[in-house]
């Protein structure tokens, strides 16, 4: 036995012995050749990567290239505000393309002098290209040829939603060459889409409001998703022909209660001919479910392919933050050159369709929530009304030539965040911290510091915004009359302690006050505020009211307090002011509130400053701004400004109304002031006369118009400082003496 | 049982030594049957071991001393040319991908050969670099060694530098692979594309519909959304640390030394006229030979380090030459350096996912000459931007073969599997830069109609319960009130003594006694908003509810709540302290009562660091306190306090149980804001000065108030 066993332990001993000589033998190959890997070449010399082009030019290759912007697009017409130019029409014109001629029209692009014009659009209605369509436009080749700028369409933009026909549906069969013109086209694919030329628009119906638009169905955000069904479609199939694959095997999904995908065969008149097997049972379960109902009860809504790459139902479910699960191979999305529509769709893939509801059950909650939020944000930013359609194109092009002029342009984080792209000016600022988001990033280590000047800088500094929020902000006050209320309000200020300078505006006849007298109000001599007063009689000529923000150039900071001259604040009341605005600076914070209701009895809105439950507006007479929101009150559409300029009066509405429709938020009001005018006015007494108050109800209703909508929003609270009114002792209270102010 | 206690009884040593004998057998057998099949194995591997069996299939050796040579007839069949219109859709397989239950994508690598042509010369030279990019494939999670379970499939012929290999040959080879299959689902590298004097901007090679990962396509080649951009590998960045000078010394900095003529030109008459650009060029040396690791002032000749020099730039020039894309790019972003890029249509390194607005400026090539102005137009905060984008980007994308390549990888495992998918932040945003992501970016009023859920934390004050539970059925908005009951050693009252209430009412019996139990995300919440309140906060009247509800809906991703308290920093013991007083600042709102979303819950959860949450439990303290660290953390926005001061203590239970009274309790508070702020890295809280009140709270009564009943104390 024991001689058995020693053998076997020999044995075994001897295995080893070879295991470990086999290991060890591939151990050492394996250093030999590590070190035969650094015995490899590199794969290019310093020489070959660094090689010097020929002396010729790079001759411009024969073959033909489709169109990029440097080399089908004339920049040297475009400044630093382009233009827009529609041709006058003459020939028959669709209802929506009317509508897109008319919204730019009336923008603040449009010009009405072709030589100064940067983009050309034409009157010439290239929608739809679909001959059998009712909506068609004959002859449309020659009539942009005839276009007295044309030139091959050289900084022309062309609109299409459809192109091709039956039966192949062929995207290039337009009916006419674009040439070098920039297509704005739906249901592009990326075969036939010049990549950084043409535009993806969304497919729209006839319906799209021409302006303002529904505003978002999803405002809450309940967490997990609590939808009825996981993921839904009803929809035509058509059967046989072209793009119809996808849709006809949709009902092997179809299980009546997570999964609902209905389809139909009835459309046309000659759908009977057509039918197969399956029509009858598609009709019967099609019936069952309303189309409403499933995109306001579904949390994903299948968005399948057409005959053309795009529908219609892309928009819908957007719009109902019904999350699109895109099953259309090969298209691109609309505006994808600048939004980012991983944040908002799942990419589904025509080919495996039926690991479909695989691909929708593996998104986590927490994912459906943040895409179903992107969906809101973008159908309300760029897609609910044909303006924000038309809108986002011409800024996506006027974009990509500030980029070519001032290598800049808006950072990706603001085409896919609120407040978006149009509720932005491309020119204003290169930096996410100029704008008022509503949070700031941590603060960033301090990059090394730039190179000293030694030469003076260039001749033109461009100046830029300052960041938001900032440490201090700039009284800008609108000043009509001296009056012991502006001294006092001077003195105020100066005692204040984060203001940085004092912008005045004088709108009067009479001759401006003198910078002495000034500073002599402001008091404090040993470190006088910075003053400057600027005359808007000579300086803005004709802007009337609206001139009170006009002198951006002189403001240092992000953060303005506007002021009428004689509003009555305390030192204090500045001070907290711009505390609280400083957490809000996308928001109007300030003092004096007033509110709107609906006019059942005139069927109109009104204006109201009773004093109730709540509040809509704030008035800038005596309210913090941002100095982005100022500049895009300059840029507001011209016929607004010119009903403010009419009136002479309404501009603080206006203000609030866009300040409301960009960031869809109630302004602040604080604590308990409500009156910003001394009791005893005796300058303007228009805000006693009924006919001033009647124009400010007039305003609202333009404003609303104009809009399509009513973007002012409600708010029920106000915000007190801390111990405000609480009964301890008013030693302990950094706020005092604002409790002693009572209306 | 009887027989046992009978053999342990009686008969005890025989048995045992019968039992010893069994075990030994059975040793000795086992011992046997193990070396035997050993041998047998080891046999077995012996004579097998040159054949592999069919269904095993062995890594690729990329160390193979000797490579079974293969020689191309010069005649045979090439692969078809570049289908130039390919996109995912036309030209990639997916069905190829995630077989077998794969949730990723799986790549094959051809295995290694000397492919030569008929007069032995090598069709291509095998570079480092390429074996680099096929040892981290093989390393990757991604790799599989069976060509039928392939995804994607890479020939392992080297085909980075248009210069050293053999077009014509190369296709020939390409066509001969196993699976070629007209080049469906390949993938082939590039760095270097096309030779004098055309200098195509792909590869020239017949690649059917394979993808080409290359670097220097321009937008007519780069196929969208099938094709890869890689950036062009330099290896001098390799050896740029990541150390910085305080200050930079030159605005612009030009170091590259092929700069097309007339551009120079341009250049040129910039840097006579402004100090700001610093143009360097090759040194003028006897030998006339290029010292690549210098650099010499065009006019003066003052010599410069390269590449130490890029890093005292602020911005540093790129200029697209013969080809696009030039390696000095590489060299720049390591430096970091800001580049100004000025090559049209160029596209960029993993455009589709980096972001490059957000580490360089694009100059036309036709706006050279207002280069300057563009460069002092650039704001501080950009600049700053760039500048800590640069570092950040270059360490996770490019700074290795290795790092390019799964870069690459994991480019394309979202393209298929697009679940996969990381957001535009991952990519693009460094955490330690801009903060974490707000799960709630909408810009909404909440909504009113569903309400809220109250959500009552309680142990055993079973009479404070019902007075706060019928206290709380009186506010409009109440949709439902969830009862954490969280004693295991007594049940909740039964049904018949609850108070009859209007609102539904769900009793949760918990598992453990647990304080996060309160945070915890019950499917039984079904409204967004939640009111977490302690059983003993029973003097907040309905109107008080109510508006603090609506403040909530204003700001529906911050907490809004009643009580609140302030972090103050302590000078004597350099440490955080928490602060209770009557301050005119607040930094917290205490979660005995008060508004939330569902998702900071959820949150709370799983998603808290857990050091924070197994504190909590063990401590049985500073729930709210997380919680509010919580929510500025991810918000980096203040709570919001509602109405005035309060004395939040029942008038009954003033003596022992209130826990706030203990002083000990206190300090525990203090060290637990101490204790999550270093968790953090720093502090999360933002104090403000500022409270909601209703519109008309302490107005003259003259229009009635929409929340009368509001009181200070």
């Amino acid at each position: 036995m024991h001689a058995k066993k020693r053998y076997f332990f020999l044995i075994i001993s001897c295995l080893f012995g070879i295991y470990c000589f086999f290991n060890g033998y591939n151990l050492s190959s394996k250093n030999i050749k590590k070190t035969r890997k650094d015995q490899l070449p590199e794969f290019a010399t310093i020489e070959e990567l660094t090689e010097s082009p020929s002396r010729q030019k790079r001759n411009p290759q024969a073959t033909i290239k489709s169109c990029r912007m440097q080399t089908c697009f004339d920049f040297s017409n475009c400044g630093s505000d382009p233009k827009v130019y529609v041709y006058p029409t003459d020939g028959p014109v669709s209802a929506t393309y009317r509508k897109v001629l008319s919204v730019i029209r009336e923008s603040r692009y449009a010009t009405h002098d072709p030589a100064e014009a940067c983009l050309f659009i034409p009157a010439v209605d290239t929608l739809d290209a679909d001959p059998l369509s009712p909506e068609h436009i004959q002859d449309v080749a020659s009539r942009l040829s005839r276009l007295p700028h044309w030139k091959n369409g050289r900084n022309h933009l062309i609109f299409n939603l459809y192109a091709g026909t039956w039966p192949d549906y062929a995207e290039g069969a337009l009916g006419f060459d674009p040439g070098d013109a920039i297509m704005a086209r739906a249901s592009a694919s990326e075969t036939i889409f010049r990549d950084g030329f043409d535009i993806s628009l969304p497919l729209f119906h006839k319906e799209h409001p021409e302006r303002g638009g529904a505003p978002p169905a999803a405002t809450g955000n309940p967490f997990p998703a609590p939808r009825k069904h996981l993921l839904a479609f009803k929809g035509k199939r058509y059967v046989h022909g072209i793009g119809s694959e996808t849709r006809n095997s949709l009902w092997h999904l179809h299980d009546g209660n997570n999964l609902i995908l209905v389809t139909t065969c009835r459309h046309g008149k000659s759908w009977k001919d057509l039918r197969d097997e399956r029509c009858d049972e598609d009709n019967k379960e099609y019936d069952k479910f309303d189309y409403e109902q499933l995109l306001a009860n579904s949390t994903f809504c299948l968005v399948a392919r057409g005959r053309r790459l795009g529908s219609y139902r892309f928009l819908e479910a957007l719009a109902a933050g019904c999350v699109p699960v895109l099953l259309s191979n090969g298209w691109r999305l609309p505006f994808d050159e600048r939004i980012d529509w991983r944040r908002a769709v799942i990419w589904a893939d025509e080919r495996l369709l039926l690991q479909v509801p695989e691909l929708v059950r593996s998104v986590s909650p927490e994912r459906v929530l943040a895409l179903r939020q992107q969906t809101q944000l973008l159908w309300e930013q760029y897609f609910s009304s044909i303006e924000k359609i038309v809108f986002t194109t011409i800024e996506i092009i006027l974009e990509r030539i500030t980029a070519h002029r001032s290598s800049r342009q808006r950072e990706a984080l603001i085409w896919n965040a609120s407040p978006g792209a149009l509720g932005t000016l491309s020119t204003y600022g290169d930096s996410r911290s100029h704008l008022p988001v509503a949070v700031s990033a941590p603060l960033a280590p301090a990059a090394p510091s730039p190179p000293p000047r030694p030469l003076p800088a260039p001749s033109v500094p461009l100046s830029a915004p300052p960041p938001t929020p900032g440490d201090a902000y700039t009284a800008l006050l609108y000043v009509q009359a001296t009056s012991p209320a502006l001294h006092k309000l001077l003195a105020n200020i100066a005692s204040s302690e984060f203001c940085k300078k004092v912008v005045l505006v004088w709108d009067s006849e009479r001759a401006a006050p003198t910078l002495k007298s000034l500073s002599r109000m402001a008091g404090d001599l040993r470190d006088p505020l910075p003053v400057i007063v600027i005359d808007a009689t000579t300086h803005y000529p004709g802007e009337g009211v609206s001139a009170r923000w006009q002198p951006l150039w002189a403001i240092p900071t992000a953060a303005v307090f506007s002021l009428d001259g004689d509003a009555p604040l305390l030192a204090e009341e500045l001070d907290f002011a711009f505390r609280v605005w400083q957490h809000f600076p996308e928001r109007i914070v300030g003092y004096p509130a007033r509110n709107h209701y609906w006019d059942e009895s005139k069927v109109a809105w009104g204006y109201s400053s009773k004093w109730g439950g709540s509040y809509s507006m704030v008035l800038p007479g005596a309210a913090l701004v941002h100095r982005a929101l100022l500049a895009l009150y300059g840029a507001a559409a011209p016929a607004l400004r010119l009903s403010v300029r009419r009136a002479r009066n309404c501009e603080d509405i206006l203000l609030n109304c866009l300040a409301a429709h960009l960031t869809r938020r109630p302004p602040l009001k604080l604590a308990q002031r409500r009156r910003y005018k001394p009791a005893h006015h005796r300058y303007r007494s228009s805000w006693s006369d009924p006919e001033h108050f009647v124009q400010r109800q007039s305003c609202l209703n333009t404003f609303a118009a104009a809009w399509g909508y009513m973007p002012l929003v409600r708010s029920v609270l106000r915000l007190d400082p801390i111990l405000f009114k609480d009964p301890v002792s008013t030693l302990r209270k950094k706020y005092r003496k604002m409790e002693l102010v009572t209306s | 049982m009887a027989a046992e206690t009978f053999l342990k009884t009686s008969k005890y040593s025989k048995y045992t030594s019968y039992r010893n004998i069994l075990y030994h057998r059975f040793f000795v057998g086992l011992l046997l049957f193990i070396v035997v099949s050993l041998v047998l194995i080891v046999v077995c591997n012996i004579f097998t071991g040159s054949t592999p069996r069919g269904d095993f299939h062995e890594s690729i050796n990329l160390d193979a001393s000797s490579l079974p040579v293969r020689t191309l007839i010069s005649e045979s069949r090439t692969s078809s040319p570049r289908v130039t219109n390919c996109t995912y859709w036309s030209c990639f397989n997916v069905y190829k991908c995630g077989r077998g239950g794969h949730d990723k994508i799986t790549i094959y690598i051809y295995p290694l050969k000397d492919y030569r042509t008929d007069d032995e010369k090598a069709i291509s030279k095998f570079s480092r670099e390429f074996y680099e990019i096929l040892n981290t494939i093989k390393n990757s999670k991604y790799y599989t060694p069976n060509p039928d379970d392939a995804c994607l499939l890479v020939p392992s012929i080297d085909t980075l530098n248009q210069n050293s290999f053999s077009s014509k040959y190369v296709a020939q080879a390409l066509q001969s692979l196993e699976h070629w299959n007209n080049g469906e689902n390949h993938l082939i590298f590039n760095m270097v594309a096309g030779v004098a004097p055309n200098y195509n901007t792909v590869i020239d090679l017949n690649t059917s519909k394979a993808i080409i990962a290359g670097a220097g396509f321009d937008t007519w080649t780069f196929r969208y959304g099938f094709d890869i951009s890689l950036p062009l590998y330099s290896p001098t960045a390799q050896k740029i640390n990541n150390s910085q000078p305080k200050q930079k010394n030159y605005m612009i900095i030009s170091t590259q030394l092929n700069i097309p003529e007339d551009y120079l030109a341009e250049l040129q008459s910039v840097a006579s006229s402004s100090n700001d650009l610093l143009l360097l060029d090759r040194c003028k040396t006897a030998s006339g030979k290029t010292d690549y690791m210098k650099r010499c002032e065009y006019t003066t000749g003052k010599v410069f380090d390269y590449p130490d020099i890029l890093k005292e730039g602020m911005f540093c020039l790129v200029v697209r030459s013969a080809r696009l894309a030039q390696p000095v790019l590489m060299d720049i972003i390591a430096s970091q350096c800001i580049p100004i890029i000025i090559a049209d249509t160029i596209v960029m390194p993993f455009n589709s996912h980096v972001d490059w607005n957000k580490i360089a400026l694009f100059v036309p090539e036709e706006n050279i000459k207002n280069m300057l102005k563009i460069v002092h137009s650039v704001s501080k905060e950009r600049r700053g931007e760039l500048y800590w984008q640069l570092r950040w980007v270059y360490d996770r994308y490019f700074s290795s073969i290795e790092r390019i390549t799964s870069t690459m990888l994991e480019i394309i495992n979202e393209k298929v599997f697009p679940l996969a998918a990381r957001m535009y932040e991952d990519w693009n945003m460094p955490e330690h830069l801009y903060g974490p992501v707000n799960p709630l970016f909408l810009p909404v009023t909440a909504p009113k109609s569903p309400g809220f859920t109250a959500v009552i934390l309680t142990f055993d004050r079973v009479d404070s319960l019902f007075t706060l539970v019928r206290k709380l059925v009186r506010t409009p908005s109440l949709a439902k009130i969830l009862v954490v009951w969280n004693n295991q050693k007594k049940q909740p009252p039964p049904s018949s003594e609850w108070p009859v209430v209007n609102k539904p009412l769900k009793v949760i019996q918990t598992k453990e006694n647990k304080l996060s139990n309160r945070f915890f995300p019950y499917d039984e919440i079904e409204t967004e908003c939640q009111l977490t309140i302690d059983d003993d906060i029973v003097m907040l009247t309905p109107d008080e509810l109510e508006f603090g509800f609506d403040v909530w809906r204003e700001f529906p991703d911050r907490i809004v709540g009643f009580p609140s308290r302030l972090h103050v920093w302590d000078n004597v013991t350099s440490s955080w302290k928490y602060h209770s007083e009557w301050t005119n600042q607040i930094s917290m709102v205490l979660t005995g009562a008060a508004f939330h979303h569902k998702i900071w819950s959820w949150y709370y959860t799983y998603k808290m660091p857990a050091e924070i949450r197994s504190w909590v439990d063990d401590n049985f303290n500073c729930e709210d306190i997380a919680m509010n660290f919580l929510v500025a953390n991810v918000t980096r926005k203040p709570p919001i306090k509602v109405t005035p001061r309060k004395k939040f203590k029942c008038p009954e239970c003033t003596n022992t149980e209130m826990l706030s009274a203990d002083a000990r309790h206190m300090s525990q508070r203090s060290a637990c804001v101490d204790r999550f702020s270093r968790i953090y890295g720093h502090m999360a809280l933002k104090a403000v000065e500022f409270r909601a009140d209703p519109l008309q709270y302490r107005e003259a009564a003259g229009v009635p108030h929409a929340y009368p009943d509001i009181g200070a104390l």
